[in-house]
C-alpha cells in the first residue's frame, strides 16, 4: 500500500503537468492574434536577420529587401521589371551615346531631413566606383568615365561608349543614393535614405521595424504605419506563425513549405516565376570539358523537365539562358530540346570519348532547398549516357570558396538573374567580365554581341541581339540551363495591395495594407 | 607543485587550462572552416571583387593580421571585457551575450525542472516493481524520449498548437522574463517541454537504477526491520541516497543545455545562446563564435563545479573524503 502512495504522487505530478500544458494552451490563444496587427502594422516573416544595413554591400536576400524600402535609387523597376523613374525623373542619352544626362526629382529629402540633390548623386556614384569602398555594383558602372553635377537637379555621366543597360543597372539597391555627408560607419547603425520607410527599432537577430516615411516623395504614401521584419529561422515555423495570425506576409523558397502553407486554407500563396535560374555550370577550361562535343553530349543527355519534376516537385519552368520577361529565351530553340541519348553518344564519339567521361561536380548543401536533389537526378540521367558526375556535396561556405576560385569541372548552381540580360551575363561571358573565370567560357563572337547589345537602345533590336547571345551559349553548351523556380509569396486574408515581383523584391510593401 | 595539492586552487588552475584549450581549439577550427567573413557576407558576388577591393575589406575586418596576433589580441581583449564586435548587428558581443545567455539559462532551468518532474517520479515508479507494467511504461517513455528527435517533436507540437488551437506565442516577438513574464512563460513552454522530454529519459533511467541499487543495500533492510515507516524509508533513505547519480546526470544535462539547444531555439525562434553561435558560424563572424563558445565553456565548467559542491551537501561521504 505505501508503495501505492508513492505512485499516486507521481501520477499526480504527471497529471498536473498535463493540465498546466492544456490550460495555458487555450488561454493565450485569444490574446495572441491582435498583437501583430494593431495600428496598421504589417509583420513579415523572414528566416534571417539582415547581414548588413549598408546598401552598397548588401547581397543577402533579407538585407536587400529591407534596404530597398529604406533607400532610393535613380531608376526603379515597375512590377513587370520595366525601368521607370526613381530619384531621376528622366534621362537622355547623347547622340553618340557617350553621355547620359539625368534630371533629378525636386523636393526629395533624406530621412534625417537633409535635402537630396546632384551633389549626393555625384558623391555616391564616385564612391561606388572607388575600389576602396568595395561596393558590389562597381562593375555595373564600368562604362562611366566620370560624373558631373552642372546644377543641383542635373547629373551628367560621361561614358566610354554607349551603354543601354546602364539605366537598368542604376535601379538596384546596391546603387542606392546616399547623402554626401554620410559615412559607411554611420549608416551601418542608422540608415538614412530617401525610401518610403525609415528605420524604427532593431533587435539583433530578432526583428527590424521600419516606420512609414511621411515625407516620401512618391505620389502614394505607404499604407501601413510600420513594417516589422520578424526573424523566424525555420520556414515551417513561419507557416505556423501565419496560421496563428502573428505574421501576415512571407516569401518562401521551398516548394514543399509553400504547399503546406496553402494546405491550411487560411493562407494565400502567389507563385511568381523568378529571374533566378538553376543551371549545371560547365567549366570549359578544364579536362574533357574543353571539348565542345563533350559539353554538347551532356546537354543532350539531360531531360530538364525530369530534373524539375524530381528535384523541385515540378514547381517551375524549363528555361533557356535569358529569364527576364522582356528578353526571354525560347527553350525549344536549342540543340536537343528533348533528351536524345543517341545524339549524346554521337557527340561523345566525335570527342573520341565513346568509353565515357568523368566530371567532378560541386554541389552546395543548405544554400537552397533543391540543390542536392538536382545533382542526384543529373547524375542518374547522365550515367545512362556514360557520363559520370562525381558529386562533391559541400557546405555552402566551402562551395562559394571553390566556386569563386573556379575550382571545379562542373557546378550545380542557382544563379541570380537580372532584368537586363547584359546585367545578367555581361560579367560572366565577356572575356573581360569580372566573373569570366567562374563562367569558364568566352569567345570573340560573344564579346562582339555583348558590345552591340550595350550600344543599342532600341528594345526590339536588343531583343534580337540577346537571342543570338542565348543561341551561342547553348550551341556551345557553355552551361546547361535547367529551370527557373517560383517565389512563393504567402499572405494572410487581411493583407491587400501587395504585388510580388519576379526578382523576389518586396518593394510593393509600400502599397500593402493590412485590414 | 604543492600549491596544486590545494584542492580549490587546483580546480581554478584546471578551469583556466580548460578554457585556454577551448579558446585555441575554437580559434583554429573556425579558421579551418572554408570561407571567411567576406565570402560569407557576399556569397558568390565575392567573385566579382577586385584584389584591391578584397584587400580593403580584409583590412576592415582585421583579417590581414597574422593569425597568432589575431588570437592573442582577441584573448587579451577578452580579459578587459572587450569580447569583440559583431559587424553584422553593430553590437558588442558582450552585449549580445548578456541578452542571449539569460534566455538560454531560463530555458535550461525550465527544461530541467520539467525533466525532473517527469523523470524522477516515473523512474521511482518503475523501480518500485521491476518487470511490471509500470516498469514497462517507464521504459517506453524513456525510449521515446531518447529516440524522438527534438526537431520532429518541436515541429509537430508547433504545427498542432498553431493550426488546431491558434496558439503560437513563438510567432510573436520574443518577450523576456522581465518585459512580459506571462508571454515569456508561454513562449518557453513548448521549447522547454521538447527539451525536458528529451532529458527526462536519461534521468528516468538513472533514477530507476539508483533506486534499485540503494534498495538492495543492507541499511534499507535494517531500517525496515527497525520499523521505519515505508514512506519515510522510501523518501529519506532510498531516494535521498539515490540522489547522487541523479544530481550528476542533471548537472551534465544542464551543462549541455547551456551549450545551446540549437535546434529547438531555431525552430521556436528563441533568441538564446545556441542561435547566436549558429548565426555566427553561418556568417563566419569569428568574434561572435569565439567569445560565445568561451562563455559557454565557462558556464559548463561552473555548472560542474556547482554539481561537485552539491554532492558534498547531499552525500556526507564526499565531504569526509
Amino acid at each position: 500500500m505505501p508503495r501505492g502512495a508513492f505512485s499516486a504522487a507521481g501520477l499526480a505530478a504527471a497529471l498536473s503537468l498535463a493540465l498546466t500544458a492544456c490550460s495555458s494552451s487555450s488561454g493565450p490563444a485569444a490574446s495572441s492574434t491582435p498583437a501583430g496587427q494593431a495600428g496598421g502594422s504589417l509583420v513579415v516573416g523572414v528566416t534571417s536577420d539582415p547581414d548588413t544595413l549598408f546598401p552598397w554591400k548588401a547581397t543577402q536576400f533579407t538585407a536587400v529587401n529591407v534596404l530597398q524600402n529604406l533607400y532610393g535609387t535613380l531608376t526603379e523597376f515597375d512590377k513587370d521589371l520595366n525601368v521607370v523613374p526613381g530619384l531621376a525623373e528622366s534621362w537622355q542619352a547623347a547622340e553618340d551615346g557617350k553621355q547620359l544626362t539625368l534630371k533629378l526629382r525636386q523636393g526629395v529629402t533624406f530621412a534625417d531631413g537633409s535635402t537630396f540633390d546632384s551633389k549626393d548623386v555625384k558623391s555616391s556614384l564616385d564612391k561606388i566606383m572607388d575600389e576602396k569602398t568595395a561596393a558590389v555594383a562597381r562593375a555595373s558602372l564600368a562604362s562611366v568615365k566620370s560624373v558631373e553635377a552642372p546644377d543641383a537637379s542635373t547629373v551628367v555621366l560621361e561614358l566610354t561608349g554607349p551603354d543601354a543597360a546602364l539605366p537598368a543597372n542604376l535601379a538596384t539597391v546596391n546603387m542606392a543614393i546616399l547623402s554626401s555627408d554620410d559615412t559607411e560607419e554611420k549608416l551601418n547603425a542608422t540608415p538614412n535614405g530617401t525610401g518610403p520607410f525609415t528605420l524604427g527599432k532593431r533587435v539583433a537577430s530578432q526583428s527590424i521595424t521600419l516606420n512609414r516615411n511621411d515625407k516620401y516623395w512618391g505620389a502614394e504614401k505607404p499604407k501601413v504605419g510600420s513594417v516589422e521584419f520578424r526573424v523566424i529561422p525555420d520556414e515551417s515555423s513561419i507557416v505556423s506563425a501565419m496560421q496563428s495570425g502573428n505574421v501576415q506576409l512571407a516569401v518562401f523558397n521551398d516548394p514543399l513549405v509553400a504547399q503546406t502553407a496553402e494546405g491550411g486554407g487560411t493562407i494565400t500563396v502567389a507563385k511568381t516565376p523568378q529571374l533566378n535560374y538553376h543551371a549545371l555550370q560547365l567549366n570549359a577550361q578544364r579536362g574533357d570539358l574543353k571539348d565542345v562535343n563533350v559539353r554538347l553530349a551532356i546537354q543532350c543527355a539531360i531531360d530538364r523537365k525530369q530534373v524539375l519534376d524530381t528535384a523541385a516537385l515540378g514547381e517551375g519552368e524549363v528555361t533557356g539562358p535569358i529569364t527576364a520577361p522582356a528578353f526571354k529565351s525560347d527553350p525549344n530553340k536549342r540543340p536537343c530540346p528533348n533528351r536524345d541519348l543517341a545524339k549524346a553518344a554521337e557527340y561523345l564519339g566525335k570527342a573520341g570519348k565513346s568509353g565515357g567521361v568523368t566530371v567532378k561536380t560541386i554541389v552546395s548543401q543548405g544554400e537552397y532547398a533543391t540543390s542536392v536533389n538536382e545533382a542526384q537526378n543529373l547524375k542518374a540521367q547522365l550515367a545512362e549516357a556514360k557520363i559520370n558526375l562525381e558529386l562533391e556535396v559541400l557546405e555552402s561556405g566551402a562551395f562559394v570558396d571553390r566556386w569563386v576560385a573556379a575550382d571545379f569541372d562542373a557546378a550545380v548552381a542557382l544563379n541570380g538573374g537580372r532584368p537586363d540580360p547584359d546585367g545578367s551575363y555581361g560579367r560572366y561571358f565577356t572575356s573581360e567580365g569580372n566573373l569570366n573565370k567562374v563562367a569558364g567560357y568566352s569567345s570573340p563572337e560573344l564579346d562582339k554581341l555583348f558590345a552591340q547589345g550595350k550600344a543599342t537602345s532600341d528594345q526590339a533590336a536588343r531583343k534580337a541581339i540577346y537571342d543570338q547571345v542565348g543561341a551561342h551559349l547553348e550551341d556551345n553548351a557553355a552551361w546547361i540551363w535547367l529551370f527557373s523556380g517560383y517565389t512563393y509569396t504567402a499572405t494572410t486574408a487581411n493583407v491587400t495591395g501587395f504585388t510580388p515581383m519576379a526578382s523576389g523584391s518586396l518593394q510593393y510593401l509600400r502599397t500593402t495594407a493590412v485590414g | 607543485m604543492r600549491l596544486l595539492r590545494n584542492r580549490p586552487l587546483r580546480r581554478v588552475a584546471e578551469t583556466i587550462g580548460i578554457l585556454f584549450g577551448v579558446a585555441v581549439v575554437v580559434f583554429v577550427m573556425l579558421r579551418a572552416l572554408p570561407g571567411d567573413q567576406i565570402t560569407a557576407g557576399l556569397g558568390t558576388e565575392a567573385a566579382a571583387l577586385t584584389p584591391a577591393q578584397r584587400q580593403a575589406l580584409e583590412q576592415y575586418y582585421g583579417l590581414d593580421q597574422p593569425l597568432v596576433a589575431q588570437f592573442f589580441s582577441w584573448l587579451g581583449n577578452m580579459f578587459t571585457g572587450n569580447f569583440g564586435y559583431s559587424a553584422r548587428s553593430q553590437q558588442s558581443v558582450l552585449e549580445l551575450t548578456l541578452h542571449a545567455l539569460p534566455v538560454t539559462f531560463e530555458l535550461a532551468v525550465l527544461s530541467i525542472v520539467l525533466a525532473l518532474l517527469i523523470g524522477v517520479p516515473l523512474g521511482t515508479l518503475a523501480a518500485s516493481r521491476t518487470n511490471s507494467a509500470r516498469d514497462a511504461a517507464g521504459q517506453v517513455v524513456s525510449l521515446a524520449g531518447l529516440s524522438i528527435p527534438a526537431f520532429l517533436l518541436a515541429t509537430t507540437l508547433l504545427s498542432i498548437f498553431a493550426a488546431s488551437f491558434g496558439f503560437n506565442p513563438n510567432g510573436q516577438g520574443f518577450a523576456t522574463l522581465t518585459e512580459d513574464p506571462l508571454l515569456n512563460l508561454q513562449q518557453m513552454l513548448l521549447p522547454a517541454l521538447v527539451l525536458g522530454f528529451g532529458i527526462a529519459a536519461p534521468i528516468l533511467r538513472t533514477t530507476r537504477t539508483a533506486v534499485l541499487e540503494v534498495r538492495s543495500n543492507d541499511f534499507v533492510r535494517t531500517a525496515r526491520a527497525k520499523g521505519v515507516p515505508e514512506r519515510r524509508l522510501q523518501v529519506r533513505h532510498v531516494l535521498g541516497n539515490a540522489l547522487v547519480p541523479i544530481v550528476t546526470m542533471t548537472g551534465l544535462q544542464f551543462g549541455y543545455l547551456l551549450g545551446g539547444a540549437v535546434v529547438v531555439e531555431q525552430i521556436f525562434s528563441v533568441p538564446g545562446i545556441g542561435r547566436q553561435v549558429l548565426l555566427g558560424i553561418q556568417q563566419k563572424e569569428y568574434a561572435v563564435v569565439q567569445s560565445t563558445v568561451l562563455v559557454i565553456a565557462l558556464a559548463f565548467v561552473l555548472v560542474n563545479l556547482l554539481t561537485d559542491l552539491l554532492y558534498r551537501v547531499i552525500d556526507p561521504r564526499v565531504r569526509a573524503s
